[in-house]
């Protein structure tokens, strides 16, 4: 067992609003080892963003945690000051934002605005800062680097800015890295390009990832584990296989059933809009969207069932007295693909075992 | 640069010379003489003068020869003052009225500044809600007005600093209050808002994430980005200098420019009103290039030619 170097627990947050106060995230308990990479997934306003802004203490001022805690090896987070969470972000939890066009200062030289960090949290002299700085920049790939060391970010397109913000995030080789959807704003090729320098960037500095989407053709490729977010509650994680071939909550289904595949014809689109989390449905949040929705989940929360030790989906379809239902034809090719997978995985353990 | 800098002078020069045509031909157009009692000259007094000032010519040549005088620096004789150039009227009183504008600007700029500042990361507390009325005030107070009530109460009732005159930094503090009063509301108004967006955008987030304490993020972030704008308001800023100081260097008895050019319209000394007219039209067009010209500088997206590396 690897040791979780972050551990959020029940974690329960409001926005203060004129119209009453939005729950936007209701009983969020998920944990990160070191060196992992987790995806968080969801659409808009399911409140991924959010709970990646309480980690690192910058909720927005009408926001308010109303319970849980946020364990940083062992110690709460919320519990800390403003000054001492100064010195953890940027430092131990740094952060990759959307869109790296706007995220970097157009009036400061990249150079500065790379070394901003190791001035701050190691205290280096501006020099030695600069030629830190300059060796983070070569290593996310920009050519020219020491030429372009003092350029502006109009300067740059819109990978190489989204490198540099990486370079920013790394400088000071931070424990855990949250990249919010960090190539939502790119175009495809680049994506791929981004992608695979933040998984290289991750073996050589070994930090841990989390890493916020809602397009999950990225977390295929990137996670190691995956939690699906729906209406402020988590309502299914696992590992990536575990959640992309043996999904088992009904959201998760629309999800993997609305990417398109080579062969779909038309795309599936998951029936009407979440629900206003200014009044949360008092069951399961997804039950009015929900072909399968039984009478309980308009009723009651569903709370988790564990499908594997690492696996587990808040729906009451789990339950042992739920009716057996048959999930959508593409879901049911994945089922296929993961016991054939699971088989050849008992197969090589019987043969390591008799070998 | 070279080529820009060369179109804009061009420009420059064309604007001061339109400037000159409409204020002498406006001025031809105004009623009344140069002289302070015509009834009583004889018709031949009146000539000899009229020779003596070139006004018994042709508008035309009038005009012609006025033009040729701004050419070689020449901006004729006073009406109001027997042989004094204007050229030494105007350069006599420019160091009051300088002195005064450079004041009331920069106390009008940082104090501005700081207020719009302080408002914007305070945004809808009380603070930022006083320091808005404190600009409205300000914007809505004529300095004429503000200039009377501070003669009033700080002056007299308190006695701490001189009512009027010229003579010493001392003199200078009530009439820079004033003055600069209004570009201080417009700035802590302009600040405010360009702030409350700045401090909203993604850099700013980042610069939170980076670790950086709400001090630096603000000085170091937010408020360079707030200022690049604010470099616009130099020219509106000039002009509302100029104006202001006609009416307040008179309240206060400064022995400006202002204070001359009021006094000249109200002689008809054309030579000097035209002297002044083209003096702060010069520093106005001035003041724009180098707004121009500053803005590239301060702000690396805007350069005035397309400078690759």
């Amino acid at each position: 067992m690897t040791e979780n170097i972050l551990e959020v627990n029940h974690l329960e947050i409001n926005f203060h609003t004129y119209a009453g106060d939005v729950k936007a995230i209701r009983d969020v308990s998920f944990h990160l080892a070191k060196g992992e990479t987790l995806a968080i997934v969801g659409e808009s306003g399911s409140g991924k963003s959010v709970t990646t802004k309480s980690l690192m203490g910058l909720l927005a001022n009408n926001a308010e945690v109303m319970g849980g805690e946020i364990l940083y090896h062992g110690e709460d987070l919320l519990k800390k000051s403003e000054k001492q969470m100064e010195g953890i972000r940027g430092k131990d939890i740094a952060t990759i934002f959307q869109d790296p066009m706007t995220s970097l200062d157009p009036t400061m030289r990249i150079g500065r605005q790379i070394a901003e960090p190791l001035m701050k949290h190691k205290h280096f002299k501006k020099e030695k800062a600069m030629a830190q700085a300059l060796e983070i920049l070569k290593l996310v790939g920009i050519t020219d680097a020491e030429r372009r060391f003092k350029d502006y970010p109009h300067q740059f397109s819109g990978g190489q800015r989204q490198r540099i913000v990486i370079a920013i995030s790394l400088v000071c080789y931070p424990e855990i890295l949250i990249a919010d959807e960090p190539t939502t704003a790119l175009d495809v090729t680049i994506q791929a390009q981004i992608l695979e320098l933040m998984k290289e960037l991750q073996s050589k500095i070994e930090t841990s990832i989390i890493f916020i989407t809602h397009d999950l053709g990225v977390v295929a490729g990137m996670a190691d584990r995956v939690a699906v977010m729906y209406a402020g509650r988590i309502i299914e994680y696992g590992t990536v296989d575990e959640v992309f071939y043996n999904p088992q909550h009904p959201y998760t289904w629309g999800l993997l059933n609305s990417m398109p595949t080579l062969d779909s014809e038309h795309l599936y689109a998951i029936p009407g809009t979440p629900p206003d989390l200014l009044d949360p449905p008092k069951g399961d949040a997804f039950a009015a969207r929900n072909d399968y929705a039984m009478k309980i989940d308009t009723e009651q929360q569903p709370p988790f069932f564990d499908v594997s030790p690492t696996h587990a989906a808040a729906t009451w379809l789990l339950h042992p007295d739920a009716p057996k239902v048959t999930p959508p034809v593409e879901i049911q090719r994945r089922y296929k693909i993961f016991s054939e997978q699971q088989e050849t995985k008992i197969k090589a353990n019987q043969n390591l075992a008799e070998g | 640069m070279g080529k820009y800098l060369v179109k804009r002078i061009f420009y420059m020069l064309l604007t001061l010379f339109l400037v000159a045509t409409i204020t002498f031909f406006l001025m031809k157009l105004m009623p009344g003489s140069p002289y302070a009692n015509q009834q009583k000259m004889t018709p031949e007094q009146l000539q000899i003068m009229n020779e003596q000032y070139g006004l018994n010519k042709p508008v035309w040549q009038q005009y012609l020869i006025y033009l040729l005088g701004l050419v070689k620096g020449d901006l004729g004789t006073s009406f109001q003052y027997s042989n004094q150039p204007v050229s030494y009227l105007i350069s006599s009183r420019i160091g009051p009225s300088g002195q005064l504008g450079l004041q009331a600007i920069i106390f009008g700029l940082v104090i501005g500044i700081v207020i719009g500042a302080i408002g914007a990361i305070n945004k809808n507390t009380w603070i930022d809600t006083s320091s808005t009325i404190l600009s409205i005030l300000g914007i809505s107070i004529p300095s004429f007005v503000l200039a009377v009530l501070l003669q009033y109460y700080v002056g007299l009732k308190l006695g701490w600093l001189p009512i009027a005159d010229w003579g010493g930094f001392s003199y200078t503090i009530l009439p820079t209050i004033a003055l600069g009063v209004g570009p201080l509301a417009e700035t802590a108004r302009f600040i405010r808002t360009e702030m409350v967006d700045v401090l909203s955008s993604d850099y700013i987030e980042l610069a939170k994430a980076k670790g950086l304490t709400k001090f630096g993020v603000v000085f170091h972030h937010a408020l360079r980005n707030s200022l690049i704008p604010l470099v616009t308001l130099i020219g509106p800023y000039t002009v509302a200098l100029m104006t202001g100081s006609m009416v307040v260097e008179n309240i206060f008895s400064i022995p400006g420019i202002g204070e001359q050019f009021v006094k000249s319209i109200l002689t008809n000394d054309f030579p000097t009103i035209m002297g002044v007219t083209m003096l702060y039209s010069a520093g106005l067009v001035v003041v724009i290039l180098l707004t121009d010209i500053i803005y590239g500088i301060i702000d690396p997206r805007i350069r005035l030619t397309g400078r690759r590396n």
